[in-house]
């Protein structure tokens, strides 16, 4: 029934133009097609091997550079430099380091709105569904076959609905509610699925704090996470997107595999402890154990409110561990020193690095030491994550890292918010 | 028919405990890569696997980020096919797309050990281990195409196209 459909399908509808049911597999074209540091190079090597001669649509396709950026080594250096001569043979764009974080700049620069199609060589690509576009994470070998092809093949997944309502307590930040879902759904839980947020609770948010729901879906396994479209989406994209948009909301009837209903006050501040994500804690059964490096950044949590809020925690004291802090990208570090919250950063005591990934993937810029506690507002803890196996990572929201980078140890953060 | 011996891996292992991100950045170069494959568990991997290895590991395997290095590294040293009590999704297509055959079946996992010899056919969904039979549903068939291809990039060369081109609903 055309009434009767979730947000994924309403999306699928808009390209085929017939109804589908979780389990069809459908063909559709793609809006948005892109591949970083860690990913552009097999694909490279993949789309020369295929032979094919041209980039379906060299305004669709994008590479960005932000993963070890800058350089730290020569083999990465060989590796970008493949990178540039492909975007200017092909006349792609190219985000160059220090422009930042792939999921930071798509939307920044309009990339993504309600209803596109957008596929990452990067499993966190799911975060775009922050503006209620399908995007969701592939391959490099997958990935020259859109370069290519500008089409790919999806299996309509089923939908999980998350409602949430009501006020988040006054230290608790979205990075504490996803961490909490993950810790019920599990690792697996959404696997192949398409999960709706939805409630109140979700209405209230930022884009930026959306951003932080739908970019940890992979972490239950999800396809992609979805947030229908409204007035913060549009103000958000406004004066980026330059093409016109339908506004996509799931509709009253839709039918969901699960649903999931959660009351926002019983948030506490949360963390994942090492080595999965869904290993989830409040963090007051975690208090006091000391720590040897925070970092404060990523696709995750790296955004201009992130910094705020550490900055705010921060302000004329001084911290008591290493603190990295990375801003997803060149407009968010340029609007934090406009606001004055790289200074008090900086007097605070912690290191500021270039716009990227960071540490997050273990590639530099903060790599642990052998037994390194490390609390992280990023995504993942896996073992290895950060570059070195026997690193202990906790996932924290960027309230509670500042606390923590304080004290020098897990901190329950104060109600500031 | 795939023939091989088991190493047997338990849930949710992770694309970084397959091919740990570090690596993937310096080079694309499999040999290079293929040194570290499984490092996360077990440092000793690469000197033991023998090419037609088979991995049976449990629920959501190559869980994490949509690194193809990770089932490269795994076909680079010669495994023939995967058997998970399920996969992570970009990891399962990942797969398929370079060529390596993934199966999900669930049961297989609690009666076999490492070191067991089992057989696998594809085109049946069965796998004969220790004088059982077990039973999986068959990688749909436009996959089977990709796969019986040797991956994507043999695909495309032999075809000029990719088969989901071609309107196959």
């Amino acid at each position: 029934m055309t009434n009767e459909m979730t947000i994924i399908e309403k999306i699928i509808f808009e390209k085929i133009g017939k109804i589908p049911s979780p389990g069809d597999i459908v063909v559709l074209p793609i809006d948005t097609a892109m591949a970083h540091d860690g990913t552009a190079p097999l694909m490279i090597k993949s789309f020369e091997e295929m032979n094919a001669k041209k980039v379906w649509n060299s305004s669709k396709a994008v590479f960005v550079i932000d993963h070890v950026a800058p350089s730290s080594n020569e083999g990465t250096s060989r590796l970008h430099k493949m990178m540039r001569d492909f975007a200017k043979k092909h006349g792609i764009k190219l985000y160059d380091i220090g422009e930042g974080i792939c999921h930071q700049i798509l939307p920044e620069k309009g990339h993504v709105f309600p209803g596109a199609v957008v596929v990452g060589a990067d499993s966190h690509t799911c975060t775009h569904g922050a503006f209620t576009a399908f995007a969701t994470g592939i391959g490099s070998t997958e990935m020259a076959a859109v370069f290519a092809s500008g089409k790919l093949w999806f299996k309509v997944p089923e939908s999980i609905k998350i409602n949430i309502n009501g006020k988040l307590k006054g230290n608790v930040m979205s990075k504490d509610l996803i961490l909490y879902i993950i810790g019920e759904i599990k690792a697996d839980g959404a696997n192949y699925k398409a999960v709706e947020f939805t409630g109140s609770t979700i209405k209230e948010m930022s884009m930026e704090s959306r951003m932080v729901m739908t970019n940890m879906v992979v972490e239950m396994g999800g396809k992609t996470g979805l947030i229908e479209t409204d007035e913060k989406t549009k103000a958000f994209l406004e004066g980026r997107v330059n093409i016109p948009f339908k506004e996509i909301k799931a509709d009253k009837n839709a039918k969901y595999s699960d649903e999931l209903e959660i009351e926002a006050e019983k948030i506490e501040p949360m963390v994942s402890c090492p080595h999965s994500v869904d290993n989830v804690k409040p963090v007051s059964e975690v208090e006091g154990i000391e720590v040897d490096q925070v970092f404060i950044g990523s696709c995750t949590n790296g955004r201009l409110e992130d910094l705020r809020i550490v900055a705010k925690v921060l302000k004329n004291k001084k911290v008591k561990t290493r603190t990295i802090v990375i801003p997803a990208s060149r407009e968010v570090l340029l609007n934090a020193i406009k606001e004055g919250i790289i200074e008090e950063l900086i007097k605070a005591g912690c290191v500021v690095g270039v716009p990227g990934c960071g540490p997050c993937a273990g590639s530099h810029h903060g790599i642990p030491s052998p037994g390194d506690i490390v609390v992280s507002t990023t995504n993942r803890n896996f073992k290895g994550r950060m570059g070195i196996a026997d690193a202990y990572i906790y996932l924290a929201s960027p309230l509670t890292a500042a606390y923590t980078a304080l004290n020098g140890k897990i901190t329950i953060p104060e109600v500031i918010l | 028919m795939i023939k091989g011996r088991i190493w047997k891996f338990g849930d949710n292992v992770s694309t970084d405990d397959i091919i740990p991100g570090k690596y993937k950045f310096k080079t694309i170069d499999l040999n290079e890569l293929s040194k570290h494959v499984m490092e996360g568990i077990d440092p000793t991997f690469s000197s033991k696997v023998k090419p037609g290895d088979i991995i049976v590991a449990g629920k959501n395997f190559g869980c994490g980020s949509s690194r193809e290095q990770a089932p490269l590294v795994i076909k680079h040293v010669g495994i023939s096919a995967i058997i998970a009590k399920s996969f992570a999704r970009i990891f399962f297509r990942n797969a398929i797309n370079i060529g390596l055959p993934v199966i999900e079946e669930k049961e297989l996992y609690d009666y076999v050990e490492t070191g067991d010899v089992i057989e696998i056919s594809l085109s049946e969904g069965k796998i004969y281990a220790k004088g059982r039979v077990f039973s999986f549903k068959p990688i749909p068939s436009f996959l089977m195409k990709i796969l019986e291809d040797g991956g994507l990039v043999e695909h495309y060369k032999k075809r000029g196209k990719f088969i989901w081109e071609d309107n196959f609903l």
